[in-house]
């Protein structure tokens, strides 16, 4: 069981997306997880064949227990979802791996690729239906699994893909007389959402408490004028088909990656009494869910990404996020939040630090107001950035020199 | 050409999509559709695409105040659909 976060313990596993027998590859998804925070996609960091499945579905075990068997493609055996520093395998197995079906490509596939898209819907009715979405082909985009492809498969008569696995993998932990039912392995859908949402704000209570407790925040804020930014993204969107546009959201993540490579000492950990900065630019993204809660998974190396590629990588984990499917390495990596109250929410935000990062960035509502400058005064679109930070790391000028950079950067969007 | 009913379908299933614990059946077809199923920036974007996806009406950005409620929509992609492919 990987960590998925500082403040994570256990996680219960929900679903093994292999079996005994299969060839997996660096960075598929073998297995999903429920942690009190959302359900993770648990990506593997070796090639192998999975020997054996040591944790049934349903089963909550602490972080570190190993969840499977892996024979490495050279025989050594290593337990999934550890990092890489595994034994160097043996030169050779001495006895051959069973005639396992060639590798799916070549190369490691890319994850992008072998991720299973689902849309919420379609994940609900087919676990209501309780129908095996790994037995199905998506039609929606990027082959994502449509409603419709769900119910298409409800209706088709039963396919050999679909029951064995899952349902066989329950048997053996449900109690031993009864016959398992076929279908639903845990608990009904809504009961487990209901008590994900306490377990979420029981999480989010404790690493709030945590920070405020320990952390000695101190908050800055400026007013940023948005009128160039949005004029260069109105007249690019014009030009763009709806699935290239970018959002306002974007350009202020893109902006904030880049003015934190110049004030550094927000960007990074505190950790065993000492700010540690960290070289790369992880933003976690501060994603509401439906009907409530929070989860800010990470945006990796947004100070690299291209505006159009942060869009693309911003789309895709928010829709991860609000499906309850987001990916292990997107949890506890990022090390620096940023959170944006979108258009209908407030103007300021006092963010609290999520440790044991060291600044939290805020964006309220972009709204016109009044905006003076060379002796007049216009109405503009305007948004507020606020920045709570660590004073353990860094104190309110180098703050102050962070938010200037911002607001420097979003007067020339055509830079960003 | 679409139908009203085909707009309507689709307008609710590609909704359905982004806010699946909304009550579509019982939607006001005047109703402020953001703010009463809650659908921020990026929802709305999805919500285009998902158009763009089943009808093959792309909504520019400057067009976005016609989707104001459900009702609106309908009549905005329809209007769309009647002028033809690629108006």
């Amino acid at each position: 069981m990987p960590s998925l976060g500082a403040d994570m313990e256990s996680g219960t596993l929900l679903e093994w997306h292999v079996k005994p027998g299969d060839v997996v590859h660096r960075g598929d998804i073998v297995a999903r997880v429920d942690t009190e925070k959302a359900e993770i996609e648990v990506e593997i960091f070796h090639d192998g064949v999975v020997e054996e499945l040591l944790v049934t579905p349903g089963t909550k075990v602490p972080v570190g227990t190993p969840l499977a068997r892996l024979r490495a493609a050279e025989g050594a055996v290593v337990a999934p979802a550890a990092r890489p520093e595994a034994p160097a395998p043996p030169p050779r197995a001495v006895t051959a791996p069973p005639p396992a079906p060639p590798p799916p490509a070549a190369a490691a596939a890319p994850l992008a690729l072998r991720r299973l898209r689902v849309s919420p819907v379609a994940r609900r009715i087919a676990e209501e239906r309780g129908i095996d979405l790994a037995g199905i082909t998506g039609t929606g985009p990027d082959g994502a699994i449509t409603r419709a492809d769900v119910e298409r498969a409800a209706a088709a008569p039963v396919t050999a893909a679909a029951p064995a696995a899952p349902a066989a993998l329950v048997a053996s932990v449900t109690a031993p007389a009864a016959p398992a039912p076929p279908a639903p392995t845990l608990a009904p859908a809504a009961a487990r959402a209901a008590e994900r949402a306490r377990a979420m704000r029981r999480t989010i209570g404790a690493a709030m408490a945590r920070s405020k407790r320990e952390i000695p925040h101190y908050y800055l804020s400026m007013r940023l004028d948005l009128s160039h930014a949005l004029r260069w993204l109105e007249a690019e969107n014009a030009r763009r088909p709806a699935p290239q546009r970018i959002l306002p959201a974007a350009l202020l993540l893109r902006a904030t990656a880049l003015a934190l490579r110049e004030v550094p000492e927000l960007n990074g950990f505190f950790r065993d009494d000492a700010f540690q900065p960290s070289e790369a630019v992880h933003l976690g993204v501060a994603v509401a869910l439906r009907p409530a809660g929070l989860v800010a998974p990470a945006l990796h190396d947004a100070d690299r990404l291209s505006l159009d590629a942060l869009m693309a990588a911003l789309r895709d984990l928010v829709q991860r996020a609000r499906s309850g499917v987001l990916r292990s390495s997107e949890l506890g990596e990022a090390t620096i939040t940023v959170t944006s109250l979108g258009d209908t929410g407030a103007d300021l935000v006092y963010g609290v630090i999520h440790p044991p990062q060291v600044a939290m960035v805020g964006f309220g509502r972009v709204h016109e107001e009044p905006w003076a400058e060379n002796g007049g005064v216009g109405a503009r679109p305007v948004v507020t950035a606020s920045l709570a930070a660590d004073h353990r790391a860094s104190d309110g000028h180098r703050g102050g020199l962070f938010l200037a950079a911002l607001a420097r950067l979003l007067l020339h969007p055509e830079a960003l | 050409m679409t139908t009203r009913e085909q707009i309507r379908e689709a307008a609710l299933r590609v909704l359905g999509e982004i806010a699946p614990e909304a009550d579509l059946g019982a939607l006001d077809p005047a109703a402020p559709l953001r703010e009463t199923l809650d659908l921020d920036s990026m929802d709305f974007l999805n919500f285009v695409v998902g158009l763009l996806e089943e009808i093959g009406i792309d909504v520019p950005e400057s067009e976005y105040g016609q989707l104001s409620s459900l009702g609106a929509c309908i009549e905005y992609l329809a209007a769309r659909s009647a002028s033809g492919p690629g108006a």
